[in-house]
């Protein structure tokens, strides 16, 4: 480029004041290099390419959960209406009542609400506490144990099924409990043994909580607890004051994770409530309300695919409110947690 | 000289105190790991061991919730590899389909992973979106769908309303519109190859669905990952793909270690599996308690075995940043 054209003119108007004039690139080249460049085009091709397939993979993991809404509002004859598509012709809410009282929604929901809750508070805590311990102290065995926790993550759960329901069919610790009352006791349809398992970190999914904890800590400066020691902080009042705050956002993912993991959970749901004494999530499921006339009715299944599909809705609705809600600390926590292999 | 042993002198009760420091905070450890190291040696292991003995003998429930064992041998495990001819088909059948979907999940959670990362319009939306399945696909939920679309598979599914097998339908009938064999069948690729791409895009919603987990953990790993490198990798003028395998790939590389064992243990441990639903309705019948303590144990020995595998053939190319 000619350097003599391109250099500004600089003229001495008044004493303070300068008048610089540019000679301006004319349009055509500035648009030359700017946009006919191949490094614009490919730059656009990539934005148009990943927009596409960005929404594309959004309506595949949206397009069941739409298609569910739809066909919940559909009435009886819209099932056999072959022109029906998603619009209902005949709206009613009709599925959504029988379900609430056939299948004892509202019951169902509080006892898991309560299950739910109380299982994720105490695997988040207990599980924040382990990972502390394997992620901040070197003491012997440390990695031995930690492979422990590994072999609970990878023992299917089937392996454990007979076992798990006859311990806890006639509880028993060594013997102690037959001691004291005579005979081990029945701890199925309480919520003892999910109770027990979560104390110890053994529930639902928690070793996988407890690896991602101890990443997180992994990744805490061992400074902060050092000057905390040098201030005279006993180890459990660091660990209270100083690293729990500091782990809000992971330990919000891990309860998010927990409580919804927890709430649609069958395996532990069926293998510990045997007899429906206590009315669960899963129960709200496997109910076809008699009200509903399905039976030799010309669209059966479709109509029935539509209730159970309904009753699913049902059960997530209150983790998709949830979810809305802390999202945003589920990513955070992540980006925070720098997990390393 | 003098100041010499000064120096000692001054060094020596610190280094003592350091080192009841550390013994203190061993101590301490013990202490933290307590819950779950009571729990597991009271309960769980017990719970182990009896699974283990309950795979070794017969099992009879008596009056008033009570049970005796009698000690059979290798019966179960016999009963279960050579008797029953359905459970080894519906193993290795299982096992196949498994070690085929652990790349395609974790190459799609890592790219997606990569796009989720980028500066773009709308990221904080996709981004909740693309994590809806980790909170909704599972347990109950997962267990209607597949109902579902088992029903419609049976039955005839030429009806017009969308019975919620509808994410099937759909990236069915997307493999079916793009006609991938026809795509794939004019390049010089193995035939097996294109089954395999064609086969993956049929089951989208299956991969997605099942790479939730895997994505948080790579977006973590793109997180950690300083931008410092990236910015002098700019500045020497190398190109975004360059980047990616030169920068972004190594530094990914224990993430890919820890997604590929999660994705197995998460494949294998799902209520979903095939070979999970057929010992779950072996656990079912009358007397086949027992048979299905069995079953479980081999293929509990399986997973460890392709854990090992996955584990030592990736290991060997990971890179571990040195951080000080």
């Amino acid at each position: 480029m000619n350097s003599q054209a391109t250099a500004p003119k600089v003229t001495k108007e008044t004493k303070n004041k300068i008048r610089v004039e540019f000679e301006r690139t004319d349009f055509w080249t500035r648009f030359r290099l700017k946009y006919l460049s191949l490094k614009f085009v490919t730059t656009v091709i990539w934005v148009i390419f990943r927009l596409v397939l960005l929404i594309g993979i959004s309506y595949v993991i949206l397009s069941p959960v739409l298609s569910k809404v739809f066909s919940s509002f559909m009435g009886r004859e819209d099932f056999v209406d072959v022109t029906v598509k998603y619009i209902a012709k005949n709206p009613t809410l009709d599925i959504y009542k029988t379900l609430m009282i056939e299948a004892e929604y509202f019951e169902a929901f509080f006892n898991t609400l309560t299950l739910s809750l109380f299982c994720a508070v105490l695997q988040t805590f207990v599980c924040c506490v382990i990972a502390y311990g394997f992620a901040k102290f070197k003491f012997k065995f440390n990695n031995l144990l930690f492979a422990l926790v590994i072999f609970t993550m990878i023992v299917p759960h089937e392996t454990l099924q007979l076992s798990m329901f006859v311990n806890f069919k006639a509880f028993d610790v060594f013997g102690i409990v037959e001691l004291i009352t005579g005979s081990p006791i029945n701890l199925l349809n309480t919520y003892w043994p999910l109770t027990i398992l979560s104390l110890g970190g053994l529930g639902f999914k928690n070793g996988l909580y407890i690896y991602m904890l101890r990443q997180f800590f992994r990744g805490v400066p061992d400074e902060l607890e050092e000057s905390a020691y040098l201030d005279g902080s006993g180890v459990f009042r660091t660990f209270i004051q100083i690293i729990i705050p500091l782990s809000v956002p992971m330990m919000i993912t891990v309860f998010l994770f927990s409580f919804s993991w927890q709430w649609t959970d069958m395996f532990y749901t069926e293998l510990f409530f045997p007899k429906t004494s206590i009315n669960l999530m899963p129960d709200v499921v496997e109910v076809i309300p008699k009200a509903l006339e399905t039976q030799g009715f010309a669209g059966q299944k479709m109509y029935e695919a539509a209730i159970r599909n309904t009753s699913s809705l049902l059960v997530m609705a209150p983790l998709l409110v949830m979810y809305l809600f802390c999202q945003r600390y589920l990513i955070a926590g992540v980006e925070r947690s720098g997990i390393v292999g | 000289m003098n100041k010499n042993v000064t120096a000692n002198n001054a060094v020596t009760p610190k280094r003592r105190k350091a080192a009841s420091l550390d013994k203190r905070k061993a101590k301490a450890g013990w202490w933290f790991i307590m819950p779950f190291l009571v729990v597991f040696v009271v309960v769980y292991l017990p719970m182990v061991i009896d699974s283990l003995r309950f795979s070794f003998s017969d099992l009879n429930f008596t009056k008033g919730g009570g049970y005796t064992t009698t000690f059979v041998g290798l019966k179960n495990y016999h009963e279960a590899l050579a008797a029953d001819a359905e459970f080894t088909e519906i193993l290795v059948t299982g096992i196949k389909q498994l070690v085929f979907d652990i790349p395609a999940i974790v190459i799609f959670s890592l790219f997606m992973a990569v796009l989720l990362n980028q500066k773009m319009f709308g990221r904080a939306m996709f981004r909740a979106i693309f994590f809806i399945p980790v909170i909704i696909s599972t347990g109950v939920i997962e267990y209607v769908d597949q109902s579902n679309a088992m029903l419609t598979y049976m039955t005839d599914s030429s009806s017009a309303v969308d019975d919620g097998s509808g994410a099937m339908s759909a990236s069915e009938s997307l493999a079916a519109a793009a006609n991938l064999d026809w795509l794939f069948g004019s390049m010089k690729v193995g035939g097996g190859l294109v089954k395999y791409v064609v086969d993956i895009i049929a089951n989208v919603y299956d991969i997605i669905t099942r790479s939730g987990v895997q994505m948080l953990i790579f977006l973590a790993g793109l997180q950690s990952i300083s931008p410092a490198i990236y910015e002098s990798c700019q500045i020497d003028g190398a190109a975004a793909w360059e980047t990616f395998w030169k920068i972004t790939f190594p530094m990914i590389s224990p993430m890919i270690l820890v997604n590929t064992i999660y994705t197995v243990i998460d494949s294998f441990t799902r209520s979903t599996n095939s070979v999970m639903i057929y010992i779950d309705k072996i656990y079912a019948k009358p007397d086949g308690t027992t048979l299905s303590s069995a079953m479980s144990w081999v293929y509990f020995l399986f997973v460890i075995v392709i854990i090992g595998i996955f584990a030592f053939a990736i290991s060997k190319y990971v890179f571990y940043q040195r951080r000080d």
